[in-house]
């Protein structure tokens, strides 16, 4: 196990402040909350923020961490020391809540804080939890949050996916682990990314007979290297050659339902939008395909190639293709 | 311990075909009914129907709610101050959408 640096992650000294220690943590926090950041890696940073924060902002805990971290590195192997935490009010604590329902966010299926965290001070440090189920009778089990990510062309198409899911389950000692479990889910015809796909039941199992909740999955989908996806509408960069960017072209183009012919109208120019209607993803208002022209440039490397090029450069002896730079 | 593996036939959309009551939404969001009413007393969510026993949520108001929720907890904000965020937040979106369509 890894020996986590909390200070660190917040940035602070060592002999900062509970105020320093909140203040560190709310800018950070501000910075790469995942609802608000578009960092890429916004959040796993914050997961590392919240675990940090949770650590160092209760005084008990901040003690006892600060007692391992100066017999450790960071980054050295880590184990706690045998009934070190023994004194510490906290510990024993055992699953808070149901599972999946005191994880971060959408990132449920992926755990909660780090192995290093919850060997210090158990499960259910962090601050979402809640407890549900304490009083007898069927309880419903509570409904499960991830995220998955699909390819543009299932969404196109529609499709059957295996999905694999880390999933918090509660084995017979009372114990809440991770554990993978397979999906066959039916991705539907023209899900957008940001949507969320409800699969009843699929959730955390009820208590007492009551019925399990629901897993929810959030569609994000996979980078395409043709297409780029904004809502519903498609777009992708069409090269044309320059002859047939001025004297108009038909030529064969790329969508996710196949080939289809488009015709480049004469003069066009870099970055003109072609508009295929409907062509985008499907649904009860279907999107759009758009492609872009990108002007391609061929090498001229042979006699006639570059006599062809000189030709050029004689039937638009005026033309001065840096005029926008003259004042 | 085995893998567990699932077969699902269901799959919906939330966004298209699911609508929520006010204790269905309480329970997906994983909160008491207080939260709920107090994220429609701010104007972060829009029930259809007078009385909260009758109300109806579109199924958007799902990662509508727990956005929200996520805001106000993870960064200690009040509730008009995550409906300020939010708002702002759906401004950059529709400018951003605006730069992308240029």
């Amino acid at each position: 196990m890894e020996f986590k640096d909390y200070y660190a992650t917040l940035g602070v000294d060592r002999a900062a402040t509970q105020d320093e220690i909140k203040r560190a943590y709310r800018k950070l926090a501000r910075k790469y909350h995942p609802d608000v950041s578009k960092e890429p890696d916004a959040e796993s940073r914050f997961k590392a923020l919240a675990e940090a924060h949770e650590a160092l902002i209760d005084v008990e805990r901040r003690a006892a961490y600060d007692d391992i971290a100066l017999r450790h590195a960071s980054g050295k192997s880590f184990e706690p020391p045998p009934g070190w935490d023994s004194g510490f009010e906290y510990s024993g604590r055992g699953p808070g809540g149901m599972p999946g329902q005191h994880a971060y966010g959408d990132a449920d299926d992926s755990g909660d804080f780090s192995d290093f965290f919850e060997s210090l001070f158990g499960r259910g440090g962090p601050q979402g939890t809640r407890r549900r189920g304490a009083s007898a009778g069927p309880v419903p089990g509570g409904d499960h949050h991830a995220k998955v990510a699909i390819d543009l062309l299932d969404a196109y198409k529609g499709a059957q996916r295996q999905i694999v899911l880390r999933m918090p389950v509660v084995d017979a000692t009372g114990q809440a682990r991770l554990q993978d479990r397979k999906l066959e889910v039916h991705i539907p015809k023209g899900v957008r990314e940001g949507q969320h796909l409800r699969l009843a039941g699929q959730g955390a199992p009820g208590a007492g007979g009551a019925p399990a909740g629901d897993l929810y999955l959030e569609v994000q989908f996979l980078p395409h290297p043709v297409f780029r996806v904004d809502g519903s509408d498609i777009s992708f960069d069409l090269p044309v050659a320059p002859w047939e960017a001025a004297l108009g072209a038909t030529v064969t183009v790329p969508t996710p339902d196949g080939s289809v012919q488009l015709s480049v109208p004469p003069g066009s120019s870099q970055g003109r939008k072609l508009r295929l209607k409907g062509k985008g993803l499907p649904g009860k208002l279907p999107g759009d395909l758009y492609a872009v022209l990108t002007i391609a440039l061929p090498l001229a490397s042979s006699a006639p190639e570059k006599a062809a090029f000189s030709a050029f450069a004689l039937a638009f002896a005026d033309y001065n293709p840096r005029s926008v730079l003259e004042a | 311990m085995a893998d567990i593996y699932v077969l699902t036939t269901e799959t919906v959309v939330l966004e298209d075909h699911v609508s929520f009551t006010l204790t269905s939404l309480c329970q997906a969001c994983c909160v008491d009914q207080e939260q709920v009413l107090a994220l429609v007393d701010e104007g972060l969510l829009q029930p259809t129907g007078q009385r909260p026993q009758d109300w109806r949520f579109s199924g958007d108001a799902l990662p509508q709610a727990r956005r929200a929720l996520r805001l106000a907890r993870d960064l200690d904000l009040g509730l008009p101050g995550v409906a300020l965020v939010m708002d702002l937040l759906a401004e950059i979106e529709r400018l951003r959408s605006q730069l992308r369509a240029r």
